[in-house]
């Protein structure tokens, strides 16, 4: 049984030096047959794991990470938590994710740092005005928190940004979703690592998959570098690798994978409280709690599997802020990066059977990911455990994009996130 | 904390870099200062006696520069007043200038007294990752109360509040040879690039070239270090095939060898930003080749409370004492495990410093440079470690250090010995700075003569030389630098590169160095004592342990749980003493172990250089159509529209926006309207095939259109939706006009060449985008046939001669016009083209004309009000890419004969095929005076709280003036099956009623527009 | 920043002076047979994309330069340009052959020369 987090058992630890902490999770080799392999140690991964054990009774079953556990973009991304989205489908997913976050950190005993500290969307034309008014329309019916607001609330939000009327793109409103926040992206994965393991899911790194073996069109297991592993279910939550494992199973996806870039400034003292979204100029910001300013822009159009973006896109990004947040011309950039995102036709994401029995995949998230771990594997557990996609799930299928029922959220939000 | 200063005698150093002849004042902490042109604000403190220059980030602990470059991670502060401060900069780099005012961060209320060094008391409780651990419960107390007070504790610096009065350059220069960094090797490189007549530009972080060769002890060429570097810099600023460039940072490396470098233009000179120079110039370069010259970075030793002030990197300290003349004490204790450092102990000695022992990891070593420390009568301690220090005034100031016999792998120290002194100099090896290696995916590899990382492969035109690529003397520096510049010469035609003289130098074989990352303090592991790594952000040796034994065993992970390496040095002294420590608490190999990325920026780049000039009104410089300044002239309310600005409306004298739309429209209705619609697309459609083109990119024909009419057309994606609508004209057999939304102009003109390009190749057609060729206003109301016929021109306006859809060219108040019958008011309208050059001259006759008419200007807004009186739909409001021509009633534009058109085969899949899809319908709101708002939703019940289940959405509303009540568009789950019915709409005040209608709502015959 | 050389006007420039248009070789079935297309047939045109780690063949066009659309072989991890070729061309042999996976395929159908 592993130690309770808490203030207490740290105070304990503390008595003899933080000698005697134990594992945060095992490390074991994998058993020559599970009930069902999640492939991928990012957020998405960890989270399906830990619900298919916690959920679903599943406790024979393993989670193979290639490099180690939120390598990919739960390492790499600007943490913005959310679900202010247009569609009925997308908001149904990302608000069960959030909700799930407000009780994360309790849930796995893991402090994830969720901090819904507020999110707001600038209406910077009249269009942008409107398609943002649509949004909250439609987010209220549905049962979110959020409201429009005006340039003075915006002002009294961030009282650095400028709200000059004749700046070239005005401050004209904005929507507001108190609720909306950030969380520590790392914790995430941890905690949900350390809570899956908790319940018995084998958590194995640095174990590649090199291909999937099937009979016919029922998957029997996978060949990794830590050997042959028998399994009937298997789960692949990679990302921007999707495309390379589904060719393993002779499976095409309409995926492009592409590099998304962030940066973070040197910390400084706290000048900005809420995440700040502006959508027409193509970029946001928000300041962690150590202090620097995180900021996100577009991604690269063509495809990459690098990690590593060109200039322009976060040089557009950062004059676009100096404009916006004119007091940071003076801070500076302290590191930037890049992330390999999997782009779908419709920027929405794939939660979905496959025409392999027994292979099933949950990818797409794009420039969304962060924001929806915990609904992303809370669904596609249940999708593998039931053999049927989850009623959030159904809408997400692949086959979506033969029937034309496409989701598109471009209207809401044509920036990444 | 007031010192004694440490100025040394003059004579006594070389004091290269500073003047004594040019005192300066400048301030810290408020305190006036002394120092002397040259000095960097590090090295004038310390002659101050200020030792004590910033807070450590997380307990808060006094502390003082440890080195002398970029590689500073404790002594960083805030330098400039007001809107010109700028947080968080190296006192190491910071060129001190007269009236210099900076300010220390991370305390309060102040430097020598920090109320957050409690928190350094309490440390026990915060071991890495602590914060993972609590703060849980309750979960409402994080964001309330905990991650307050962590935000308020956290950060270093302080932003400025107002706008950065200072400006920023962009250039974008081409080159043959990048030489990042002008020590020995770069020169050298640079050197024998340009002696083979290579464009070379050259690039070094600071003000003056040589890099550390001025500490090196050694002769290059026969001449003093020195004395080389003036000569080779002359040569090299006298070619004009050369840039020298300094106080420039070679700051990221990118694909295809593009290079970002930051010049500091004015940060050290304010009278040059006075004379209206940038502050800092991005330079944002193509390289053939990068040669890599960045030398390399000495690093500490953990051992316990090795954080102290007054403990530094040995070549920082000779390097204070050479080149400025300052000694950071009266009585230095020297820790090694190399030769290097031995030259610390001679130049403090010369320089009238007492050296206490030279405390030396390695049980023996016999070198020259040992030799010579010797015979000047320093003391040396040999197979010994400083294990611990003692200090005093809060560990601020330092009285004595701890010496104990070290046994290689050994383990813990037992006897120990102490020995006084104030201050101390540490070398543990150097590491390569091989950062722009790594920035574009070079791999590097470990060398167990250097313990550290040097360059391996990489994909690019890239060549690492000298100090970078692991070679420490002289004399190999020089060679490597040559060959490297005539590598580039050989890959490529021109002249064979001349090397002066062959690099010969007074080099000594160096005793090897003996690898040490952690020297545990004496008793308990850890007890108290702190073995400091990443020194800013306080990560110690224990920490890495504890992660280790946790289980973030991956280097990456763990970075991440203890945030080694992620300071805002991040991790240059830091990362390899991790991977070292990493290494013995698991029993494996360094390179078993790994390392992690190196990302760009190589120091921090300021946002303002990265907007460079691009800001107000050059950031997205606004479009202006050829009546622009008349607008502004007659007080438009202006709103952004794609990179236009266009007017919203006129207000006249009190008016506010409402009531001036209002007068707008009726204007329009009762009257005559001009409006200035410039801003539509405009793409002239050339050749034999061009009807045939258009055919296949609209969903109605074209090809049939007669000359000299005008049709209304949609375009879908091939997803089968709506992406542009407009109204085409046929000039003649082979040649059409398209007329696109504002917005669309440049993507169709783009959409259009692609087709042609990549899938219709052998259709003769030329597509021409003519947008800003040509000024076009709208004349629309009941009385514009009066305006046009008033306008003096050579054209019949009769509605028999000039019905509705057809156009005319001819000339109109002597301008040459091309006048389209077309309406999107629906009111009898011409739009009149003419060049843009023109534009203004015919405007202005227009109004003239239109005077005894009451003619009067409208605006976009009063645009969008006429056309949804009449149902017209605007792309982006009533439709939103997932729209069909279907869904709002437009099916009588999508041909049924065509075989094929853009689009198509979409509108038959199943889903876009479908019953009951949303569509296009009119409301009327209960109460005609209540507007719905824009984006309003239908829900299928009303149920007392949400969710309710939506069943469409407004996409456009407005009050209509015309017909003096409220009017609605809406996009209805099975809209037209829905005429008649109610709908409901929640809003936040109350549910408003509407009744589903036709969406046209004015003369729905279109009895006005054809009259 | 990559830098790209146009094969039609022979213009060398940075990324952002040509514009990115994705894929390669993408056969668009309503050109050929517009009446015969199933509902899969047409969603695999829209949607089903090539994605692979490493050689990749996809268009651009010289949007600063002659304005022409053009085909470039590139290779996703280290962004090195193989080749270029004009859009009414398939790949040079030898670039051909160094394709893989879903790439191989195209090619090894499309021996005639016409678009996989």
């Amino acid at each position: 049984m592993m130690t309770r987090y808490s203030i207490f058992s740290i105070a304990r630890n503390a008595m003899n030096y933080h000698k005697d902490w134990d594992r945060a999770w095992r490390s074991p080799q994998p058993k020559p047959s599970y009930d069902a392999v999640i492939i991928g140690g990012g957020g998405h991964g960890l989270a399906t794991a830990y619900y298919l054990a916690k959920e679903h009774k599943m406790n024979n079953i393993a989670l193979l990470e290639k490099g180690w556990l939120g390598g990919g973009n739960t390492g790499r991304n600007t943490t913005v938590i959310r679900s202010n989205y247009l569609q009925d489908a997308s908001i149904a997913i990302y608000e069960l994710s959030r909700s799930l976050y407000e009780g994360l950190s309790r849930e796995v005993n893991y402090n994830v740092m969720f901090s819904p500290r507020g999110l707001i969307m600038l209406c910077q034309t009249e269009h942008e005005f409107r398609a943002l008014k649509r949004t909250s329309h439609a987010n209220r019916l549905a049962g979110l928190d959020c409201r429009m607001i005006t340039p003075e609330e915006v002002k009294q939000l961030v009282p650095l940004i400028n709200t000059d009327a004749k700046a070239r793109y005005p401050i004209l409103g904005a929507y507001y979703q108190p609720r909306g926040g950030t969380a520590r992206h790392d914790a995430v994965a941890w905690g949900y690592a350390r809570a899956a393991d908790g319940r018995g899911v084998d958590i194995i790194q640095n174990c590649e998959v090199t291909g999937i073996r099937r009979e016919g069109s029922q998957v029997t297991g996978l060949e990794t570098s830590k050997g042959f592993i028998n399994t009937r279910k298997v789960g692949v939550v990679v990302a921007g690798h999707t495309s390379v494992i589904m060719q393993m199973a002779g499976v095409r996806m309409p995926i492009e994978s592409v590099c998304l870039q962030a940066l973070v400034s040197e910390p400084i003292k706290p000048v900005i409280d809420c995440v700040i979204m502006a959508n027409t100029v193509h970029g946001y910001i928000s300041q962690s709690d150590k202090g620097e300013l995180v900021i996100g822009g577009g991604a690269d159009p063509y495809n990459n599997y690098s990690q590593r973006g060109s200039f322009p896109a976060l040089e557009h990004t950062i004059t676009a802020l100096v404009e916006t947040f004119p007091f940071i011309s003076r801070l500076k950039t302290l590191r930037l990066w890049g992330g390999i995102v999997d782009m779908t036709g419709d920027r929405s994401p794939i939660i979905s059977k496959t025409d392999v029995v027994g292979l099933y995949v949950n990818c797409g998230w794009g420039t969304g990911g962060f924001k929806s771990i915990p609904g992303s594997g809370f669904v596609f557990a249940d999708t593998i455990a039931n053999g049927r996609p989850h009623k959030i799930a159904e809408p997400f299928a692949l086959g979506r994009f033969a029937e034309g029922r496409l989701i598109d959220e471009s209207v809401s939000a044509a920036v990444a996130h | 904390m007031a010192g004694k200063p440490y100025r040394v005698p003059k004579g006594l150093a070389r004091e290269r870099l500073i003047d004594r002849l040019r005192p300066l004042r400048f301030s810290f902490d408020g305190k006036s200062m002394s120092g002397f042109h040259g000095d960097t604000l590090a090295s004038a403190l310390l002659a101050n006696g200020r030792r004590l220059m910033g807070r450590s980030f997380k307990y808060h602990r006094p502390r003082s520069a440890v080195g002398i470059g970029a590689e500073e991670m404790n002594a960083l502060v805030g330098v400039g007043d007001g809107a010109r401060h700028e947080p968080n900069l190296r006192a190491t780099q910071v060129e001190i200038y007269d009236g210099l005012t900076a300010v220390s961060q991370n305390r309060w209320p102040n430097l020598d007294f920090d109320l957050g060094g409690l928190s350094n008391e309490f440390s026990r409780l915060f071991p890495a990752g602590f914060y993972y651990k609590t703060f849980m419960w309750p979960q409402s107390l994080w964001k309330g109360l905990y991650e307050p007070l962590i935000r308020r504790a956290a950060g270093l610096g302080r932003a400025a509040r107002e706008r950065d009065p200072d400006t920023y350059e962009h250039i974008h220069v081409h080159c043959d040879v990048l030489v990042a960094g002008g020590g020995i090797a770069g020169l050298a490189a640079a050197n024998a690039a340009a002696a083979s007549g290579k464009r070379v530009i050259l690039a070094d972080e600071n003000a003056s070239f040589g890099g550390s060769c001025d500490l090196s002890g050694e002769t290059i060429e026969g001449l003093p270090p020195s004395d080389w570097v003036e000569e080779r810099v002359r040569a090299l600023k006298a070619a004009e095939n050369v840039h020298v460039l300094n106080r420039t940072t070679v700051a990221g490396h990118f694909h295809h060898n593009h290079v970002l470098m930051v010049e500091r233009v004015g940060d050290h000179d304010p009278g040059l930003l006075a004379k209206g120079a940038p502050r800092q110039r991005l330079w944002k370069v193509r390289a053939q080749t990068l040669i890599m010259a960045t030398g390399a970075i000495e690093r500490p030793i953990s051992f316990a409370n090795n954080d102290r002030p007054g403990i530094m990197l040995a070549t920082a300290v000779r390097g204070y004492i050479d080149r400025y003349g300052v000694a950071p004490g009266e009585e230095c204790v020297i820790f090694t495990n190399n030769d290097n450092a031995y030259l610390t102990a001679i130049a403090l000695k010369s320089s009238g410093v007492k050296v206490r022992p030279i405390v030396d990891v390695r049980a023996r070593a016999e070198s020259a440079i040992i030799d010579q420390a010797r015979g000047a009568g320093i003391e040396i301690v040999n197979g010994a470690v400083v294990s611990g220090v003692e200090t005093s005034r809060g560990g601020a100031s330092i009285d004595a250090v701890k010496i104990s016999p070290y046994r290689s792998g050994k383990g813990r120290i037992v006897s120990e010995t102490r020995v006084a002194c104030d201050f101390l100099a540490v070398s543990g090896g150097f590491n390569p700075a091989v950062h722009l290696w790594c920035h574009n995916g070079g791999k590097i590899r470990f060398d167990d003569r250097l313990y550290s990382f040097v360059p391996d492969r990489h994909d690019a035109a890239i060549r690492a030389v000298g100090a970078a690529n692991g070679k420490m003397d002289s004399a190999t520096c020089v060679e490597e630098g040559y060959a490297a510049g005539q590598a580039t010469a050989k890959a490529s035609k021109t002249k064979k590169s001349k090397v002066h003289g062959k690099a010969a130098a007074g080099q000594q074989s160096e005793a090897p160095l003996e690898p040490i990352w952690f020297v545990p303090a004496t008793g308990k592991y850890n007890e108290g004592n702190k073995h400091f790594v990443d020194f800013q952000n306080d990560v110690t040796a224990a920490d890495l342990e504890l992660a280790q034994r946790e289980g973030y065993e991956s280097v990456e992970l763990t970075k991440r749980y203890t945030t080694l390496g992620m300071a805002t040095d991040q991790g240059k002294t830091s990362n390899v003493n991790g991977l070292g420590i990493l290494a013995e608490a698991t029993g494996l190999s360094i390179p078993e172990i790994g390392y992690t990325t190196f990302r760009p920026p190589y120091t921090p780049i300021t946002f303002g250089t990265v907007a460079g000039p691009n800001r107000g009104p050059l950031f997205l410089p606004v479009r202006q159509t050829a009546i622009f300044d008349w607008h502004v002239e007659h007080g438009a309310d202006f709103e952004p529209v794609g990179l236009w600005r266009r007017p919203y409306c006129y207000p006249k004298g009190s008016e506010d926006r409402a009531s001036a739309v209002r007068r707008e429209i009726l204007t329009v209705r009762n009257r005559v309207g001009l409006l200035d619609a410039s801003t539509l697309g405009k793409i002239e459609i050339k050749g034999p095939d061009a009807g045939e083109f258009l055919d296949r990119i609209y969903t109605n024909m074209f090809s049939t259109l007669a000359i000299g009419r005008a049709r209304y057309g949609l375009m879908l994606n091939e997803l089968g939706f709506l992406i542009d609508d407009g109204v085409t004209v046929r000039l003649g057999e082979d040649h059409f006009l398209m007329h696109t939304t504002s917005g669309g102009a440049d993507r169709i003109a783009a959409w259009l060449e692609e087709w042609l390009q990549t899938e219709w190749m052998t259709l003769k057609v030329f597509v021409t985008p003519v947008t800003e060729q040509w000024a076009q206003f709208a004349v629309a109301g009941p009385d514009a046939r009066k305006v046009m016929q008033k306008l003096d021109g050579d054209m019949d306006f009769s509605a028999e001669a000039f019905p509705f859809m057809s156009m005319k060219q001819g000339t109109l108040a002597s301008y040459p016009v091309r006048v389209y019958r077309i309406s999107f008011s629906g009111e009898l309208s011409f739009e009149v083209a003419t060049p843009a050059n023109f534009g203004r001259g015919l405007w202005d006759a227009i109004i003239e004309a239109g005077r005894e008419f009451g003619l009067d200007v409208y605006g976009t807004e009063a645009l969008h009000i006429l056309r949804a009186e009449k149902g017209f739909i605007v792309i982006g409001d009533e439709t939103d890419g997932t729209v069909t021509p279907h869904d709002v009633g437009l099916s009588w534009a999508v041909s049924k004969k065509k075989r094929d058109f853009l689009g198509k085969r979409s509108l038959s899949q199943p889903y876009l095929a479908a019953h009951g899809r949303k569509q296009l319908v009119g409301l009327y709101t209960e109460d005609p005076q209540e507007v719905l708002p824009d984006g309003a939703h239908a829900v299928e019940r009303v149920e007392p709280k949400p969710p309710m289940r939506t069943i469409g959405h407004v996409t456009s509303s407005y009050f209509s003036p015309t017909l003096n009540r409220s009017i609605a568009m809406a996009l209805i789950d099975n809209g037209l099956k829905r005429m008649g019915e109610t709908l409901e709409f929640p809003l936040e005040k109350g549910i408003v009623k509407a009744k589903v209608v036709d969406p046209v709502f004015f003369d729905k015959e279109g009895a006005r527009q054809n009259g | 920043m990559l830098s790209i050389k146009c094969p039609v006007c022979g213009v060398e420039g940075d990324e952002t002076d040509f514009h990115y248009g994705h894929q390669a070789h993408v056969a668009r079935p309503a050109t050929t047979d517009p009446d015969n297309i199933s509902d899969q047939h047409q969603g695999d045109y829209l949607f089903m994309r090539h994605n692979p780690k490493g050689l990749h063949f996809e268009r651009w066009r010289c949007d600063r330069g002659c304005g022409k659309w053009f085909h470039a072989a590139r290779d996703t991890m280290t962004m090195e340009f193989k080749a270029y070729y004009r859009i009414d061309e398939m790949p040079p042999d030898d670039v051909k052959k160094a394709a893989t996976g879903a790439w191989a395929q195209v090619f090894a159908r499309s021996q005639d020369g016409g678009d996989g």
